[in-house]
């Protein structure tokens, strides 16, 4: 009954390159399944191209034009391009989050690790795209405008770190939701069944009440799976903003 | 920008919210754990006992970062490659559609209306036709009405005055016979009663002026 028991890693298939361990993990598996999932859905959603949408091909497009107006808010329009990056990250991060909600799969976007390097990947695409975009100019970017030049010393370090905090930031925030929302899970449902199997018939009646708990973590916890996906890419959106407009 | 402002407080809470419910949590899994450890069935522990957290051992790292690392670049590929460009093409076409049919149905309408007014205005040239056609008619029949009445006045007139004529003819016609008989009448009266022999031209002058003065 260790609710840590959910984030282990587990070989499937046991693969070594270079040295290095990659092996075909539950993890792994699981991240395949959320991209033959969103594939699917996009593309057997969008098969019949019909005129009125079904139900599938309405839930596709729903998923674009929320994602695809997210964008277009809160990066602006010259951030089109990058719309299939931010795309790409919100379906994965969800559809990571939401299948992590099914029992006894594994939740790919509990790991740090992973979470760490979409936030990395996110970071330096931004920052690359600012470069490319402002060259040398985008290191204006850490002296805020009409900011007085006395108060460089500090602002300017202080800016920094709070750039380079980004992908820590980002990616912890996500990690950190998905493993304590299923951590609370487990430690719950470890309760009633500690009730139930040290107090006997007492214990039924008392585990009901972690029971109840339980439903109502899980109803947050789908909520939570949506938002963070949701605070994920827009958070991207904004530093494509950032790096498309620099303030 | 309050929209954007609230954005971002949004996502400083729920870090915030996030990262204490994680600390909170991993202690409360700690002790859970600690506690299952003692049980005797606590037989899963051996790898991660030590570190506590599967998330930080550092040996499932490289597979991790691979498979996310495939994983993702192939949805982004059949993202952007295949799937996006498929459901921007339908709701384009969409678009399109809706826009076309409504262009359509604008233009209709303005069909519609043209041929509305030209039927209007069809309408009203018919009628104003009728009505002038109406007046004509109407004004020919009271011409005709008038020179026939006219006609009929002269003819009455006409009629009038030769019947007067007859009449006076008659008149004079009886006059003269009158005068003649009377004539005749006197001439025989004066020789029987008187026994004179009056002229016939005598008699006659003598009855005109009796007429002469009876007339007037």
């Amino acid at each position: 009954m260790d609710p840590l028991h959910q984030f282990q890693i587990n070989p499937i298939l046991q693969i070594v390159i270079a040295g290095y361990d990659v092996s075909f993990t539950n993890s792994a598996f699981f991240m395949v399944v959320a991209v033959a999932l969103i594939y699917a859905l996009l593309v057997f959603g969008m098969s019949g191209r019909a005129l009125v949408p079904g139900r599938l091909q309405s839930l596709a497009e729903i998923f674009y034009e929320f994602v695809a107006n997210m964008v277009r808010d809160n990066a602006g329009h010259d951030a089109r391009p990058y719309f299939p990056f931010v795309f790409a990250i919100f379906m994965f991060v969800l559809f990571g989050n939401l299948v992590g909600m099914i029992p006894f799969t594994f939740t790919f976007t509990s790991h740090i690790i992973v979470t760490f390097t979409l936030a990395a990947t996110v970071f330096v695409f931004v920052t690359v795209l600012a470069l490319m975009k402002h060259g040398l100019h985008f290191f204006s970017f850490f002296m805020p405008h009409g900011a007085p030049l006395a108060l460089a010393p500090i602002l300017i370090p202080i800016e920094v770190i709070s750039y380079l905090m980004r992908p820590v930031s980002l990616s912890i925030r996500l990690f950190a939701n998905m493993m304590a929302g299923h951590t609370m899970l487990k430690v719950f449902a470890g309760f009633t069944v500690m009730m139930i199997s040290g107090l006997g018939a007492v214990g039924f009646l008392a585990g009901l009440v972690p029971l109840a708990i339980n439903i109502a973590l899980t109803g947050f916890e789908f909520l939570v799976a949506f938002l963070q996906a949701y605070v994920f890419s827009i958070l991207t959106c904004l530093y494509i903003r950032d790096a498309l407009e620099l303030h | 920008m309050p929209n954007l402002l609230a954005k971002r407080r949004l996502v400083r809470w729920s870090g915030a919210a996030g990262a204490s419910l994680a600390t909170l949590t991993v202690l409360a899994g700690n002790v859970l754990a600690a506690t299952a450890e003692h049980a005797p069935e606590a037989a899963h522990g051996g790898e991660h006992a030590a570190g506590g957290l599967p998330q930080l051992n550092p040996a499932t790292f490289p597979t991790q970062i691979f498979w996310l690392a495939l994983t993702f670049i192939t949805l982004y590929y059949l993202l952007s490659k295949k799937a996006l460009p498929r459901v921007a093409e339908v709701l384009e076409e969409r678009q399109e559609r809706i826009s076309r049919d409504l262009s359509k149905a604008a233009s209709l309408k303005e069909e519609a209306e043209a041929a509305m007014a030209q039927v209007d205005q069809s309408l009203a040239g018919a009628r104003s036709e009728a009505q002038a056609l109406i007046a004509q008619v109407a004004a020919e029949i009271d011409a005709n009405n008038h020179a026939r009445q006219a006609q009929l006045n002269a003819e009455n007139a006409e009629r009038l005055r030769s019947a007067e004529a007859n009449i006076a003819a008659a008149k004079e016609q009886a006059i003269a016979n009158v005068r003649s008989i009377s004539a005749d009448i006197a001439r025989d009266v004066a020789g029987r009663l008187a026994g004179l022999n009056v002229d016939a031209a005598q008699a006659d002058a003598a009855v005109a002026a009796v007429i002469e003065e009876r007339r007037s």
